[in-house]
């Protein structure tokens, strides 16, 4: 499986999308049972693409199936890490894959209800997918006993505005409630007690959008793709100094190399590669060394001590200032803190502090190691983990890149060209 | 309700109906009164918090804790220029500057005509086009200065709904 099911071309339509095949999977599914749907999800070996990787058939055998009352299914389009780009894309040129991944994963456990947390600057991608939902109504996908089946499944857009902490997802059910968008302390998980106390799963677009190829062809033939431990394809989404940036769906285990030189065309310019951040601005970061040597799957970039994350490749090129960069990391996840969590609320703004004044040729010496604790001491204490996002990249950035943070706070002047300039 | 007009509550009931609890159309209906009226007016979230019946304080808590959500009015064309990672290594603070100066106004600023206002905004999830920026939340990708030269002309004709 060499080919792309999520990004297809020319399925942005619903007839053209249900001329390709589309919507048969909810078909298939609804005649095998709950039961055997999970079973061939979780056979896939479908992961998460929200960041966390988290199987997806085991996240939905979690829903109690004798729990009375409602239960709901969440679809993630948040999309607000720095880097990534990939929701975007696949809603504007895929929708029917998600609105009916969805199907699937109600079906499967037991909702009869879904949201799609779209975030609220992608005003033109709600209106989109606003007629896509009708559109999948008219046609009976959606609504009261679907295709005849007494299964009954209606979706909802909720918009966000501007968090990104309502990417997480218990913020996100408390964004939907109406309420501030605060992570809540797991457990109880959602599966348990989620969305207005109901059993809920909440799954990333990309992952959903997964589901009709995994049901229409198969358990193994979605296996036989990626690598053992990651299979699939999924959306890279490159960003930074290359000749072609843009959202790419490719087999999980994808060497960099190649991600880099093949579909990205190489770097930017002629210019030479210097780090990357392999899964989005919460991830650490790689050296060009570590970065050309990587297979971009779960396992290989946990292994060479980073990660997947959303699959946002952020490319930095020789020359850059990495203190100016992690100030911009700093600057973002200390607006983006919801304020809940001591060692977060702190930690962010005291890094933000400490690297604006490194940058701006006003540190101290001792500011790096203050540094480095600050990040240390952010990590694993909070409620959710929006510190260890900054916090991670800040350790990476500082251990493989030190001369530059020690020249910063010796007071000399960074030679590496900042961001002040016009590409 | 002396705030909302009949058109509004009616499409505010058909929002509380997408959910099992009234309350759960708060942001939404925010959303629309920041569409319709450029911000959020105290006496909207008055009126909110009683016809969704949930405490005003938490009208007020969650006006508050949106960025999208404004306390006041922009300028008619509210420009917000992305300061994520990508656009920064893009020429987003250089395009930043460019706006501010060419507007003669600095970020958070709007002009004395009124007819822009630029701030900076966290990451607009547009990162394989940076540098980007927002007009009225529509999205302008791959910006550079002459492109913003030529925006700024037609919002300043009137053309935004052209583009
Ligand atoms: C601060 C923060 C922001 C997040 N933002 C997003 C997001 O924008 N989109 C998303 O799908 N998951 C996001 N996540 C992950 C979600 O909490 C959750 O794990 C994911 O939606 C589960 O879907 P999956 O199992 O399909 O990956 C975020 C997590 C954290 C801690």
């Amino acid at each position: 499986m060499n080919e792309r099911t999520l990004l297809r071309d020319n399925v942005a339509d619903i007839a053209a999308y249900f001329a390709a095949g589309g919507w048969r999977p909810l078909k298939k599914a609804l005649s095998m049972g709950r039961a055997a749907v999970i079973a061939e999800v979780t056979a896939s070996g479908l992961r998460g693409r929200g960041g966390a990787g988290f199987p997806t058939g085991r996240k939905w055998s979690f829903v109690p199936q004798d729990a009375q009352g409602p239960r709901y299914l969440v679809c993630n389009a948040d999309e607000g890490e720095p880097g990534a780009f990939k929701d975007r894309e696949l809603l504007r040129r895929n929708p029917q894959a998600v609105l009916e991944g969805m199907a699937i994963a109600g079906y499967a456990i037991g909702a009869s209800l879904g949201y799609i947390y779209i975030r609220g600057e992608f005003s033109a991608e709600a209106e989109f997918l606003t007629a896509a939902i009708t559109a999948a109504r008219a046609k009976g996908f959606l609504g009261a006993n679907i295709l005849g089946s007494g299964f009954d499944f209606d979706i909802h857009l909720h918009r966000g505005a501007g968090a990104y902490i309502c990417g997480e997802e218990t913020a996100l059910l408390s964004s939907i409630e109406g309420l501030r968008g605060q992570p809540r302390l797991k457990p109880p998980f959602p599966a348990v007690k989620g969305l207005f106390g109901a059993p809920t799963v909440v799954n990333n677009a990309e992952t959903l959008a997964a589901v009709p190829s995994i049901l229409e062809r198969g358990a193994a033939w979605y296996a036989s793709t990626g690598s053992p431990d990651s299979p699939g394809t999924k959306l890279f989404c490159v960003s930074g100094a290359v000749n072609r940036p843009g959202v790419y769906e490719l087999p999980l285990g994808v060497p960099f190399r190649e991600l880099l030189e093949t579909h990205c065309g190489g770097m930017k310019d002629g210019r030479k590669l210097k780090a990357v951040l392999p899964g989005g601005a919460s991830s650490p970061a790689l050296t060009a060394a570590e970065a050309m040597a990587v297979n971009m799957d779960y396992a290989s970039l946990a292994a060479a001590g980073s990660m997947l994350g959303s699959g946002a490749v952020i490319v930095i090129e020789e020359g850059r200032c990495m203190v100016e960069l992690l100030g911009v990391l700093a600057r973002f996840y200390r607006h983006e803190s919801c304020g809940q969590c001591a060692p977060c609320r702190e930690g962010c703004a005291w890094a933000d502090k400490l690297l604006a004044g490194l940058e701006a040729g006003r540190g101290r010496p001792s500011d790096v190691e203050t540094l480095r604790s600050c990040a240390a001491a952010m990590t694993g204490r909070t409620i959710c983990p929006l510190a260890d996002s900054l916090a991670l990249p800040a350790l990476s950035f500082i251990s493989k890149f030190r001369a530059e943070f020690d020249a910063h706070a010796a007071g000399r002047t960074c030679r590496a060209a900042g961001g002040g300039r016009l590409a | 309700m002396a705030y909302f007009d009949e058109e509004f509550l009616a499409k505010a009931e058909k929002v509380c109906a997408r959910y099992p609890r009234r309350g759960a159309a708060l942001l939404p209906l925010l959303g629309q009164v920041q569409k319709e009226k450029g911000f959020i007016p105290e006496e909207a979230m008055d009126e909110l918090a009683a016809f969704l019946g949930v405490p005003r304080s938490r009208v007020s808590a969650v006006a508050g804790f949106y960025t999208m959500l404004r306390g006041s009015p922009a300028g008619k064309y509210h420009i917000q220029t992305c300061r994520g990672i990508a656009c920064h290594m893009a020429g987003g603070p250089a395009l930043s500057a460019a706006l501010a100066r060419k507007l003669g106004i600095e970020e958070g600023g709007t002009t004395p005509d009124g007819l822009f206002t630029i701030s900076s905004v966290e990451c607009l999830g547009a990162c394989g086009s940076a540098p980007a920026l927002l007009v009225n939340g529509r999205y302008f990708e791959n910006m550079d200065e002459a492109a913003l030269d030529a925006l700024l002309d037609d919002l300043r004709h009137g053309r935004l709904e052209r583009r």
